[in-house]
């Protein structure tokens, strides 16, 4: 690709050398902590599902009988191996047994380690093996339809019922989307749970639940198979619940998920040192099924200026590189987050966004990167909002943008109705025909309005990642850096249910997952 | 559709402009043009079509036209329909309720509150309940604030506390009593299913219940959001799109006056 920005290489490796460094800084505190969503994940991996007669998942149940009793630091492997070991029962019967209160974890006789292990491994190594044939599937998949070339189309459903989503879903797939991201009831993020079963009643959007995963994913398949087509599934590997949530999907197959720790502090007040460890363990799964993550950069958009804070934005995306690296994860996984919300009252503001998004196309050349359509300046004008979205689907062509949000012409009304999404995929598909090529046929002026603009958002990502490298990413987060919004490291949500690992804690799926011991 | 691009009728309504039947307007005083779109659950073919005009005749629209049909599904048609409303409205006998203030600008209400009150006013702001959208409330308060206003933090005379969203209406009360608030302001983004009524109404209720809720002036907004509502469900205000933060700060700290909260 050639570069039309001319952007300072010194200055990108500068600014991810920054971010590397505060990443492996984070992640030395990520490695000797453990939290009772990762322990749930585990459980969940182990083959533990169900509720029990309170409707408390038996994760829930087996996790919360470790933490009560102060174990939780040897890990939910361990004491389940253990468990294994002593009664010969499956992760299932023991989780049952617990909730029964026939089992207490912490009362059986201690087996050695190696004999933990012998239980445990081979459980892990089927769930892992499930998961490898899920990612075969998908690429047998992808490889009869073909891969798409040119920007994905991400439609979002929303009714709160799945029977719901699923009809709105296939209709969308019909019309031409590639993505189908099903959004979240309003508040999961914040449940210290995953629900069970099917759902039908949800606030702006659907629970995320297991049995929800395997019935839209079915229903992609099926549509699928008829537009010969490989539809990806999204869902929000974000919240008190990050890790579990990305259990659930590698074990149903999604594609692509929300999976940003910065997003959960800034946007929804979770703990900086609960949801960085979340996070870390959610993206070695999301890594391992060839989940692509999405990172939540754009939101910061929404709250703060985007002329005046957009290095806040890069300075972010290296961060989550970095975050990413650490988790094993191939850049072509790594769905980095931007947006188009610059006011249309900014004079030449199609312009920096233009130059923004090149900027973060030529320094995440591999990234499958995710933009995000006008959401803050949309105003209730539908006719103008149009417009709009028609200006952000040229900006994603122009620079290769991958995941491509649309853009609702009724944004900021109600959510989607059918015929929306289906104008907004006519709009997108029209953009990106009648300007396919148009960003190869064109070179930015040298030392014009683009150049200079990307090079002046770099420079300040750059100082603002070595200064970040003194106080750190808790440091940074107290000082309100991004988003206008401070967070400190002892505050927000979930911060009790973060533990320091002892001797015998192990992660079998970090293990198995990231191939390292 | 070659037909009506250009109007040859000659028109047979009377053309002057009568305030007690009120019309849409398109191109000529009184012809009662609307346009609408909306989608059938049915296939796209002429029955589908047809479906389409008879029911924006039963909306009360005349001689109404598909312009445009397009299959979403195999079951499900978009149609563009226009038509003619033979409805009126009678606009001079209208009354709505509007919030009584002129908007004084960010210097103008520090000088009143100065003048007035004579100390800095406390205002308390969340997305309460399981709403977990800021923006609405971000683009009163943020310092920034929005499309030109200064943001309630940048007021030298208010001290503001944006709580986020998700904000129980119990901890909401809770904190606005220990900050000893003034004003409290409440967003609320998510309106499907009515679910923004239900934790407007718990709110207020719960005030009532604490026995505090003539200490605060209660102002609520959205997008969704009227004056009307508002003080329907027992807030002193409410605010809709295209309010910014000086219209909310000079309502409050003009109802505080009002209510002896002054000097």
């Amino acid at each position: 690709m050639q570069s039309k920005l001319n952007l300072n290489r010194e200055l990108v490796d500068k600014a991810r050398a920054s971010a590397a460094h505060i990443a492996a800084d984070t992640q030395s505190f990520i490695d000797v902590h453990t939290t009772v969503t990762v322990e749930r994940a585990v459980c969940r991996l182990l083959g533990i599902d169900g509720v029990n007669e309170m409707d408390v998942p038996l994760p829930n149940v087996v996790v919360d009988h470790m933490f009560e009793r102060g174990v939780l630091a040897g890990g939910a492997a361990y004491y389940i191996g253990n468990a294994i070991a002593e009664t010969g029962k499956d992760p299932q019967a023991i989780a049952e047994a617990v909730d029964k209160g026939e089992i207490d974890l912490t009362k059986l006789p201690a087996h050695s380690i190696s004999e933990i292990r012998d239980a445990i491994m081979p459980v892990a190594e089927a769930t892992v093996a499930r998961i490898r044939s899920n990612v075969a599937t998908r690429n047998a998949y992808l490889s009869e339809f073909g891969d798409k070339k040119g920007p994905y189309l991400y439609i979002i459903v929303a009714t709160g019922n799945i029977y719901e989503d699923i009809v709105q879903a296939k209709a969308g797939a019909k019309q031409g989307a590639d993505i189908i991201a099903v959004i979240r009831t309003t508040g999961q993020s914040l449940l210290d749970y995953v629900p069970y079963g099917a759902t039908t009643e949800g606030f702006g959007g659907t629970y995320a639940t297991q049995e929800n995963f395997r019935l839209m994913r079915a229903a992609l398949d099926e549509v699928g198979k008829e537009e010969k087509r490989y539809i990806r599934l999204c869902n929000y590997c974000s919240g008190l619940c990050m890790p579990e949530i990305a259990a659930m999907g590698a074990l149903e197959r999604l594609d692509v998920m929300l999976n940003d720790a910065l997003y959960g502090i800034l946007f929804r007040d979770i703990n900086p040192q609960r949801t960085i460890i979340d996070q870390y363990f959610s993206r070695v799964i999301n890594s391992f099924a060839g989940v692509i993550i999405n990172t939540g950069e754009d939101n910061y958009l929404t709250t703060a200026d985007a002329v005046e804070e957009a290095h806040t934005v890069l300075a972010s995306q290296f961060l989550n590189e970095q975050f990413a690296v650490c988790a094993g994860m191939p850049e072509e996984q790594m769905g980095l987050g931007h947006a188009f919300e610059i006011s249309p009252d900014v004079e030449n503001g199609f312009l920096y966004e233009l130059a923004q998004a090149q900027m973060a196309r030529e320094i995440f050349p591999k990234a499958p990167l995710k933009y995000m359509p006008p959401t803050k300046f949309m105003t209730g004008n539908i006719f103008r909002g149009h417009v709009q979205d028609a200006l952000f689907n040229m900006v994603t062509i122009m620079t290769g943008q991958k995941l491509h949000l649309l853009g609702m012409l009724t944004e900021a009304i109600h959510t989607p109705f059918m015929s929306d999404r289906a104008l907004s995929i006519e709009n997108a598909q029209y953009v990106f025909r009648t300007m396919q090529d148009l960003g190869s046929e064109l070179v930015f002026k040298d030392g014009g309005i683009m150049q200079t603009r990307a090079n002046e958002v770099l420079t300040k990502a750059t100082d603002l990642l070595g200064e970040m490298e003194d106080i750190g990413l808790f440091g940074t987060l107290e000082r309100g850096t991004f988003a206008d919004i401070k967070r400190s490291r002892d505050g927000g949500k979930g911060l009790a249910g973060v533990v320091q690992k002892d001797d015998c804690y192990f992660n079998p799926f970090i293990e198995l997952m990231k191939g390292d011991k | 559709m070659s037909s009506g691009l250009y109007n040859t009728h000659k028109a047979d309504f009377d053309k002057t402009l009568d305030l007690t039947k009120l019309k849409p307007y398109g191109d000529t005083m009184n012809d009662g043009k609307v346009q609408m779109s909306f989608t059938l659950p049915v296939k796209n073919d002429d029955k589908g079509t047809e479906a389409a005009r008879i029911l924006a005749k039963k909306m009360g629209l005349m001689e109404p036209s598909v312009a445009f049909n397009q299959s979403l599904d195999a079951e499900y048609t978009f149609y563009v329909v226009y038509g003619s409303c033979s409805h009126t409205v009678d606009y001079t006998e209208i009354h709505v309720q509007a919030v009584e203030t002129t908007t004084m600008e960010m210097e103008e209400c520090n000088e009143y509150i100065r003048e007035h009150i004579g100390r800095k006013i406390v205002i308390v702001g969340a997305s309460t309940g399981t709403d977990a959208h800021t923006v609405g409330i971000d683009a009163i308060m943020n310092r920034k604030g929005f499309a030109g206003h200064y943001g309630l933090e940048r007021y030298e005379m208010i001290e503001a506390y944006n709580l986020g969203a998700q904000v129980p209406n119990e901890e909401f009360v809770k904190k606005a009593v220990e900050l000893n608030a003034d004003v409290l302001l409440v967003s609320q983004t998510v309106t499907q299913k009515d679910v923004h009524i239900q934790n407007l109404t718990e709110l207020i209720e719960l005030l009532e219940a604490e026995g505090v809720r003539d200490r605060f002036i209660v102002i609520c907004g959205g997008a969704r959001i009227t004056h009307e509502l508002a003080k329907e469900l027992g807030y002193d205000a409410g605010f809709g799109p295209q309010k910014y933060a000086d219209d909310v700060a000079s309502f409050a700290v003009e109802e505080m006056v009002k209510r002896g909260m002054g000097k």
